[in-house]
C-alpha cells in the first residue's frame, strides 16, 4: 500500500485547454480522499492521470515513493472503477474479474480463490456466471468493484462511480463503498461533483475549482471553516448566503478589533446558522437581517425560508419542522456573531478565524 | 372494428404477396425449365409445372456438363466460385477490421489521409481499375490461380468504414479498463474488440459471400482455363449462340444449383446478420 503525491501537475490538452493548473497535495497511505467540485473543474483528469489513461503534462505524481508519469497503466498497480463500470460486455462476471489477473500471468488457482473471496464479500457469488447485460445497475457496480479489488492494488480510483445509480441505491452504495475501504485499508482517490456523497466519504476532501485546488481538509473542517466563498457555496445544502458588506459594516458586525481591509468583504452565514425571529427583533451582537418571506418549501423534518431582504438581496433560512411563516410575512433572520464567515471582497480568501 | 382490421391486415398482405410473385416467378421458372427434356423448352412451350427430368438433368448438370461445349460439370465450378467467394468474404472481412482498429484506435501520422484515401477507393469500384489491375495480375502470374480470382478484390473501403463506426461506439472506458487490466494493443483487439464485433462480421459475411459470389466481370477476365472458371460464367459459357443448341434445362439447372450456396448462407446465418446491422452489443 502507499500514498499519493501531486506536485505541480498540470494538463494542458491538445488544443490549448488548461484543464489542471498546477495542482500539489499529498494524499495518506490509507487515506479516502475525495475531489470534488463542478463539472469540468479538472477533477477527473487529475484521476486519469493517477490511472494513466491521460499524460501529464508537467509535474510529477508518485504511487508510494515511485514516479508514475511514464509508467503504464497496469504497472502502477491501481484498480479504477469507472461510471460507466466499463464492464466487459462479452465476459462473465468472473471472468471480468479475472481478466486483469490473467493477463498478469496470476497462476489459475490464485486467480480461483481471489475472484471468489472478493465476489463473497460483495456478494456476488451467484451471479459470477452471467453476463453484464443480466446484471441491473447496482450489480454491475458491485462487480466493478470486485473487479478493482481483487488486484489488491496500491490504490483505489472511483470515477464517479455511483452517477449511474438510483438515488436510494446510491446512499447504500456509498456506505458500502466506505466500509470496503476501511476493510481494506487502501489508498482510495474518489471524484465525485455531489457534495453529499463528498462529506460523507471523505477523511479528506479536495475541493476543485477550474482546475485549482480551492481548499483541502477534513470534510467537517471545510465545511465549518471555508477558505474561499467557491467552498462555501459548494458545501453545504442549500448554500451559504452570501451578502456584500462595505468596511464600516463589517467593522461594526465583527467589533473594532477585526482587521477589515478598507474595500469592504463578503459576509457569509449558513441557512441553518440563521434562525426566524418577529419583525422588529434585534440580534444580540450578532447579524439580523430583516426580510421579507417569498417562498417556503416544507421538506418534513426541516423547513427551507426564502425570504427578499429589506437591504437588498434573497436569503435562505433553514428551520427545523413544518412551522414556517408564511408568504409576504416579515421576520429577522438572526445569526450569532461566531457563526458568520467573512471573505474578502474578491472571495477568494477568508478573512476572519 | 374487427372488420376493419381485417380488411387492413389483408391489403398489406396482398402487396407483399404481388411482391413475392414478381420476384420469385422467373425463380419458378427456371426451376420448372429445369426438369423439362431440351425439346420443350426449344419448341417455345413452356410449362408452368415441373417435369419428369429433375434427377436426369441435374445429375448432368453437376458430373458431366452439357455435350456440346464440353465446358467443365458444375461441381468444379461451384468449387471455384466457393473458393473464390470465401477468399473474398474472409480476406475482406480480416484486412478492414485490422485497417479500422489502425485508423481508430491509433495516433500515427497522416492517419487521417490514410482514412480518406481509403474512403475514396469507394468510388473506384473493380471496373473503373481492370485494365491497371489485370496488368499487376498478370505480372504476378496470378492468372487462372485463386489468388489472382480473390486477392485483387479483397481490399474494401465499405468494410472498413462499418468497423471504424462500430469501433467509435465501443466507450473509451473499455479501452481504459482494458489498459489498466494489463492489456496491450493485440490483446484489447483479441480479447475485446473481436468479440464484440461478432455480429458486425456475420452480416459483412453475409454480404461479402454473395459479392463475391455474383463477381462476373473479373473471373471473366483472369481465368482462361476451363476448370477454373466460376460458376456465374460458366452458365455464361454454357448458353452457345452459334447454331448448336443451348441445352437450356442444364443451364437452368446450373443456374438453380448457383443460386443455393448464397442463399445457404443467408438462410444459415439469417440470425446473426440481422442483429449485426440492428444492434450493437455493447
Amino acid at each position: 500500500m502507499a500514498g499519493v503525491t501531486f506536485r505541480e501537475v498540470r494538463k494542458i490538452y491538445a488544443g490549448g485547454i488548461e484543464a489542471v493548473k498546477g495542482v500539489s497535495f499529498a494524499v495518506p497511505d490509507g487515506a479516502f480522499c475525495v475531489l470534488v467540485g463542478p463539472s469540468g473543474c479538472g477533477k477527473s483528469t487529475l484521476l486519469r492521470m493517477v490511472a494513466g489513461v491521460e499524460t501529464v503534462t508537467a509535474g510529477e505524481i508518485r504511487i508510494g515513493e515511485r514516479v508514475v508519469n511514464d509508467i503504464e497503466p497496469a504497472e502502477r498497480d491501481i484498480a479504477m472503477v469507472f461510471q460507466n463500470y466499463a464492464l466487459y460486455p462479452h465476459m462473465t462476471v468472473y471472468n471480468n474479474m479475472a481478466y486483469g489477473l490473467r493477463n498478469r500471468g496470476v497462476p489459475k488457482p490464485e486467480i480461483d480463490r481471489l475472484v471468489r473471496e472478493a465476489a463473497r464479500i460483495l456478494e456476488i457469488t451467484e451471479l459470477l456466471k452471467r453476463k453484464p447485460r443480466e446484471l441491473s445497475g447496482g450489480q454491475r457496480q458491485r462487480v466493478a468493484m470486485g473487479r478493482a479489488i481483487v488486484r489488491q492494488p496500491k490504490a483505489f480510483l472511483f470515477d464517479e462511480p455511483l452517477s449511474n445509480l438510483d438515488a436510494k441505491l446510491r446512499v447504500s452504495m456509498r456506505v458500502e463503498i466506505k466500509k470496503l475501504q476501511r476493510q481494506f485499508g487502501t489508498t482510495s482517490i474518489y471524484v465525485t461533483h455531489d457534495q453529499l456523497e463528498a462529506m460523507t466519504l471523505a477523511d479528506m476532501l479536495v475541493v476543485m475549482n477550474a482546475g485549482r485546488i480551492e481548499q483541502i481538509g477534513a470534510p467537517l473542517e471545510v465545511y465549518e471553516r471555508p477558505a474561499t466563498t467557491f467552498v462555501a457555496t459548494f458545501i453545504g445544502a442549500p448554500p451559504m448566503n452570501l451578502l456584500r458588506l462595505a468596511a464600516a459594516e463589517l467593522s461594526g458586525l465583527l467589533g473594532a478589533s477585526a482587521a477589515v481591509p478598507p474595500e469592504g468583504g463578503i459576509l457569509g452565514v449558513r441557512p441553518e446558522d440563521l434562525v426566524l425571529a418577529p419583525a422588529g427583533a434585534r440580534s444580540d451582537g450578532g447579524l439580523a437581517l430583516p426580510l421579507t418571506v417569498e417562498t417556503v418549501e416544507r421538506v418534513g423534518p426541516e423547513s427551507f425560508v426564502y425570504g427578499r431582504l429589506a437591504r437588498g438581496g434573497d436569503v435562505i433560512v433553514r428551520i427545523p419542522g413544518a412551522a414556517a411563516p408564511s408568504f409576504g410575512e416579515q421576520a429577522v433572520a438572526i445569526a450569532p456573531r461566531h457563526k458568520l464567515h467573512v471573505f474578502s471582497a474578491d472571495g477568494s480568501r477568508r478573512i476572519n478565524s | 372494428m374487427a372488420e376493419r382490421r381485417r380488411f387492413e391486415n389483408l391489403l398489406p398482405h396482398l402487396i407483399l404477396w404481388v411482391g413475392i410473385a414478381i420476384v420469385a416467378f422467373p425463380v419458378y421458372l427456371a426451376f420448372v425449365a429445369s426438369t423439362h427434356e431440351p425439346a420443350i423448352i426449344a419448341n417455345g412451350q413452356m410449362p408452368l409445372t415441373p417435369g419428369p427430368y429433375f434427377l436426369e438433368n441435374y445429375y448432368r448438370a453437376i458430373f458431366v456438363g452439357t455435350t456440346g461445349t464440353t465446358r467443365e460439370p458444375v461441381g468444379t465450378m461451384l468449387l471455384n466460385s466457393l473458393v473464390m467467394a470465401l477468399g473474398i468474404a474472409l480476406g475482406k472481412i480480416a484486412i478492414s477490421i485490422v485497417s479500422a482498429y489502425a485508423i481508430v484506435y491509433f495516433r500515427f501520422p497522416f492517419r487521417m489521409a490514410a482514412f480518406w484515401l481509403i474512403f475514396v477507393t469507394l468510388m473506384l469500384p473493380v471496373e473503373v481499375r481492370i485494365y491497371p489491375t489485370y496488368k499487376v495480375a498478370a505480372d504476378l502470374q496470378l492468372l487462372d490461380t485463386y489468388a489472382g480470382l480473390t486477392l485483387p478484390l479483397v481490399a474494401s473501403a465499405t468494410a472498413t468504414l462499418l468497423f471504424r463506426q462500430f469501433f467509435l461506439t465501443v466507450p473509451d472506458e473499455l479501452v481504459e479498463a482494458s489498459r489498466i487490466d494489463g492489456a496491450g494493443p493485440f490483446r484489447f483487439f483479441k480479447d475485446t474488440l473481436l468479440p464484440l464485433s461478432r455480429t458486425n462480421m456475420a452480416a459483412l459475411f453475409v454480404i461479402l459471400f454473395i459479392y463475391g459470389w455474383n463477381q462476373y466481370l473479373w473471373p471473366l477476365l483472369i481465368t482462361t482455363r476451363d476448370d477454373m472458371q466460376t460458376i456465374v460464367i460458366g452458365i455464361k459459357k454454357m448458353i452457345v449462340t452459334s447454331d448448336a443448341l443451348t441445352e437450356w434445362q442444364l443451364v437452368m439447372a446450373t443456374a438453380m444449383l448457383a443460386m443455393l450456396p448464397p442463399v445457404a448462407v443467408v438462410i444459415l446465418m439469417q440470425k446473426l446478420f440481422v442483429r449485426g446491422l440492428v444492434e450493437t452489443e455493447k
